[in-house]
């Protein structure tokens, strides 16, 4: 009989998914820069067509950012699953002996930290370029630590639903925007409250409800979306 | 240790296969024989439970196959390789054995001498030829702990030593109490392993 071997735990299997990941990312450093270029881009381009009156600037700079962040994080959505998928990595994951929807969570968590981290870690410098008066900008990396993850972990069941399609750009974004209409809401919401005086504790709160209702609920609907879009 | 009972997958009303009987036991191998689109590969990814069969069950080690099962019994090996382009090729293994747990007194760089890729450990994937890339992943399945292989076209690619190699390790697997079930659409020189044979019909 064959000798027992060792099997694999939650554990044992997210950090080899990690390591995997991160050392892709670092072996693809250019393609991290991607959405972070991204994000200047646009900020550049609405600071560009608003005009020079840093008055002006900073009214619209809290939405301005939050659309920078979130449209940056919708191009990286499509590679979440696509290169696992093409390969057959995929295929692995749904024979491994945990769950798919930790596989799952684990990827979305390291696609976020390679995506929307280095956005978080670069917004203070778009909010200068913004204006945005610099007591709102703990409030800003509040909202955005909060919503970020929500994002990606909608996005995530999207990204799954359309691996299948062999085109499928628009129709990520067709998709999961309407989705990320809330987030958006109570994400920029809660800057702007505070910018108003206004307690912006409760769009926090709700923002934090959503993340831990996403982190129980979206890894299991993206398990099934994979399996689906597999077979 | 691992049947099928009147198995049967039906594409979009089209029967891809079946219905089919078969097992295959400990030490034993399984030649899936047929024409291009005789429905192989559907029938391997329906025994490693990627497709739900229309109609029948699978059964491993004499219970229900379900996820816990299979994730335990069986190692699949598809058409695509499951490797990564960025990564090495003993970063490769090393992720594939975190994923599936390894087999015991088995290292990712032994596997990687066997199958013939000594002296490539720090060679990217997306450098290797076809038939290395296919060897690479049969060391992936060499260092599984699964007893029931599922290897689809093992032999693609490979030059004519290669070929002797996935009969080498076959054999070596099914010595050690493991099974196999190997699909082929040619005459190629099946192992020398006590074999059963499975003929599959292009569905008219």
């Amino acid at each position: 009989m064959i000798a027992p071997g060792t099997e694999p735990g939650l554990w044992r299997t997210a950090r080899a998914l990690a390591v995997r990941d991160l050392r892709m990312a670092w072996r693809r450093r250019g393609d991290v820069l991607q959405p972070v270029l991204f994000a200047v881009l646009v900020v550049v381009l609405f600071a560009l067509a608003l005009g020079r009156e840093p008055q002006r600037l900073a009214a619209d700079a809290i939405a301005v950012l939050w659309l920078a962040v979130l449209l940056a994080g919708q191009l990286a959505l499509d590679a979440l699953f696509r290169s696992d998928a093409e390969d057959g990595s995929l295929e692995q994951w749904l024979l491994a002996p945990v769950p798919l929807s930790w596989l799952v969570l684990v990827r979305v968590a390291m696609h976020w930290a390679t995506t929307a981290l280095p956005l978080i870690a670069i917004s203070p410098l778009l909010a200068e370029m913004l204006h945005l008066p610099h007591d709102q900008l703990p409030m800003l990396l509040a909202s955005l630590l909060l919503g970020t993850p929500l994002l990606s972990l909608i996005g995530g069941v999207v990204a799954a639903l359309t691996v299948g399609l062999r085109r499928s750009g628009i129709l990520v974004a067709l998709l999961s925007l309407p989705l990320y209409v809330p987030v958006l809401v109570f994400g920029a919401g809660s800057v702007a409250a505070a910018a108003r005086g206004q307690d912006p504790s409760g769009a926090l709160l709700m923002l934090a409800a959503g993340l831990v209702a996403a982190l129980v609920l979206a890894p299991l609907a993206t398990a099934a979306a994979l399996r689906i879009s597999l077979s | 240790m691992l049947a099928a009972h009147g198995l049967s997958f039906t594409r979009d009303e089209d029967p891809v296969f079946g219905p089919l009987d078969f097992h295959v036991d400990a030490g034993e191998a399984l030649l899936v024989q047929g024409d291009n689109g005789a429905g192989k590969t559907t029938l391997l990814r329906v025994l490693a439970g990627l497709l739900r069969p229309s109609d029948g069950r699978v059964s491993i080690d004499g219970r229900a196959a379900g996820t816990a099962e299979r994730a335990r019994f069986v190692a699949y090996l598809g058409h695509l390789p499951a490797l990564k382009a960025d990564l090495d090729t003993l970063e490769n293994l090393h992720f594939l054995c975190g994923l599936h747990g390894r087999r015991a007194r088995q290292m990712p760089g032994n596997a990687l001498a066997l199958v013939g890729l000594a002296g490539h450990e720090a060679t990217l994937v997306r450098h290797l030829s076809a038939g290395q890339k296919r060897r690479l992943a049969l060391a992936r399945m060499w260092l599984s702990p699964a007893p029931v292989w599922l290897l689809d076209e093992p032999y693609a690619n490979l030059d004519l030593d290669g070929i002797t190699l996935v009969n080498r390790m076959i054999s070596a697997h099914l010595r050690g109490g493991g099974a196999a079930l190997v699909t082929t659409h040619g005459a190629y020189a099946a192992p020398p392993v006590r074999t059963r044979q499975l003929q599959l019909q292009v569905a008219a």
